[in-house]
């Protein structure tokens, strides 16, 4: 759905010129939920930006449902920006126009007729859930339902394609929840292909079918969300993921400990079977479990558990081999 | 006291004459320089017309005509007044040049309102794939609307400033009424009068501007 082949992205200053994005090729399938993470100043909205030419690329090839942006204008490139949805993290509705118009606006501008514009809008916002917001100005409304409100006018058109530009971003965890649930059966009702921006992992393991990674304009690591979560290899990867799955040990507690501490990874259905009861029914040794966590990466489980194993050198070994055999990846962190 | 009685019919005229000047030269700058500003604000850099020509030349002619002082701009302009009225004495010829100064200074105005509009709303606009028109009707015109009537009310006492001193080439109006009473023959009364006039007059264009932006303004 979404080509881009060698991106990039070059802002001219007087004295320097700044790469924003750096020859950055990037596939996206269509119904796909496509995450793009990395810190601010990594070029992540820039790259966001191209993909409907609000920042014409230096260089490069953008296609969207097969066709070359770059090679339109005028009314042509707008007409194709209208089935290009996009939603951002400052809302930005038009304070003096109501729910109503703010939605009517963007079927205006697409020259849909009069008598079409009000059931089109009204099916809109029952999607997103303000029915009973329709002539209220922006002002009025709180932060998660202008973004509801903001997602209604992107898809006003029937687009094909949903950027978000750091979509929930401004809006507190209750909130962002909910707005993610909305996108999530937006991509499913609608098999809308989906981009996010984000700086929160949180988004990603939420939604995303697969993310990318980006750092000084560049895609250093991308994959499957539950590739990149449970295998990240990348160190800037692994720090965006502790945000989420972070096993740091107190220092006390880690003087404390005598036996071997191994870092077990369960993938998928690996984290409902009874391996670690197993391991001490069938070796004599003690498991102490320090720290751990199941996270859900769209519906898939993803166990890491960190466990002291104490017990003779021999018998240690024996029951790591087998753990080794019997969970995804094993890491010794600490030979006690 | 008798002496204002006995002023009454001249101050009335006087007082519509002024409100004529003022007003054409409104109703001009809403016409012309209302256009022109949003012209300079949506050609200026990294927005979606930019173009760097019309925009320096628009600029140009605009500061051209307001680093002109009125005074001296009334004058320069009788022969331009004579051709396009007819006359160079009395209101009608007297909101000739009130008009040509109140273009450029709404224009500015206009500029800096629009530049108000929360660039993002614009580019949420360019995302949906609305027109150049579309934007500026539907979009920097609505938002910038309380601006624009502020900046509305700040240009009409600004003309009423510049009325007074069409008047003393003969354009009539309370300003004039004021030179000739009250500093031509020293006559307090009628200076006192026309300058209360006058605050009675700002106070509530002021008032009436201050009310209509809050009304139009949702934010």
């Amino acid at each position: 759905m979404i080509e881009l082949t060698n991106v990039t992205k070059e802002f001219k200053s007087k004295k320097r010129k700044i790469v924003g994005v750096d020859n950055v090729s990037l596939t996206i399938d269509s119904g796909e939920v496509y995450g793009i993470v990395g810190y601010s100043g990594a070029g992540k909205s820039t790259l966001l930006r191209c993909m409907n030419i609000l920042e014409r690329p230096t260089s490069g090839e953008i296609l969207i449902d097969g066709i070359d942006l770059l090679q339109l204008s005028g009314r042509k490139l707008r007409e194709a920006r209208q089935s290009i949805g996009m939603i951002f993290q400052g809302f930005y509705l038009v304070s003096s126009k109501t729910v109503y118009e703010n939605v009517a606006f963007a079927l205006k501008a697409a020259g849909v007729p009069d008598k079409k514009i009000r059931p089109r809008v009204n099916h809109l916002l029952e999607l997103v859930g303000l029915t009973d917001r329709t002539n209220q100005y922006p002002s009025q409304l709180s932060g998660g339902q202008k973004q509801r409100v903001s997602i209604a006018r992107a898809l006003a058109n029937n687009p094909k394609v949903l950027l978000c530009d750091e979509a929930t971003s401004a809006l507190d965890p209750n909130t962002t929840k909910s707005i993610l649930a909305l996108l999530k059966k937006i991509n499913r009702e609608l098999g809308l292909t989906i981009v996010i921006i984000t700086h929160e992992m949180e988004v990603v393991k939420e939604i995303c079918h697969r993310c990318a990674v980006m750092r000084d304009g560049r895609v250093i690591e991308q994959g499957s969300t539950y590739e990149i979560f449970s295998n990240p290899t990348e160190p800037l990867t692994k720090k965006f993921i502790e945000t989420i799955l972070d096993f740091q040990l107190p220092e006390q507690l880690l003087e404390t400990i005598t036996g071997k501490l191994v870092r077990l990874h369960f993938w998928g259905e690996l984290a409902a079977e009874a391996i670690v009861s197993d391991v001490l029914q069938n070796f004599s040794v003690k498991g102490n479990i320090l720290h751990g966590k199941v996270e859900y990466i769209r519906d898939v489980p993803l166990g890491i558990f960190v466990m002291e194993v104490n017990g003779e050198p021999r018998e240690t070994e024996a029951a790591i081999d087998y753990l080794r055999e019997r969970v995804s990846k094993v890491e010794v962190i600490n030979n006690g | 006291m008798a002496s204002i009685i006995e002023l009454l019919p001249e101050l009335n005229v006087a007082f519509f004459e002024t409100l004529l000047m003022v007003g054409i030269a409104l109703l001009v700058a809403i016409f012309i320089g209302l256009p022109l500003g949003i012209v300079l604000y949506v050609t200026d850099k990294g927005l979606f017309l930019e173009n760097s020509w019309i925009k320096a030349i628009v600029g140009v002619v605009i500061n051209l005509i307001r680093s002109i002082p009125f005074i001296i701009l009334l004058v320069f302009l009788l022969p331009f007044t004579q051709w396009l009225v007819g006359e160079t004495i009395g209101p009608l010829a007297a909101s000739v040049s009130l008009s040509v100064a109140a273009i450029p200074f709404y224009a500015r105005i206009v500029e800096s309102a629009a530049r108000e509009v929360d660039k993002g709303v614009i580019e949420a606009a360019i995302a949906v794939g609305a027109s150049p028109w579309m934007i500026i009707k539907d979009i920097i015109f609505p938002e910038a609307k309380p601006g624009l009537i502020s900046g509305l009310t700040i240009t009409a006492i600004s003309l009423i400033g510049y009325s007074a001193m069409a008047g003393t080439i003969g354009g009539g109006g309370i300003g004039d009424l004021a030179i000739r009473y009250g500093y031509y023959r020293y006559d307090d009364t009628v200076m006192f009068t026309t300058v209360i006039l006058l605050i009675v007059l700002v106070q509530f264009i002021q008032y009436l501007g201050d009310f209509i932006a809050k009304t139009v303004n949702k934010k």
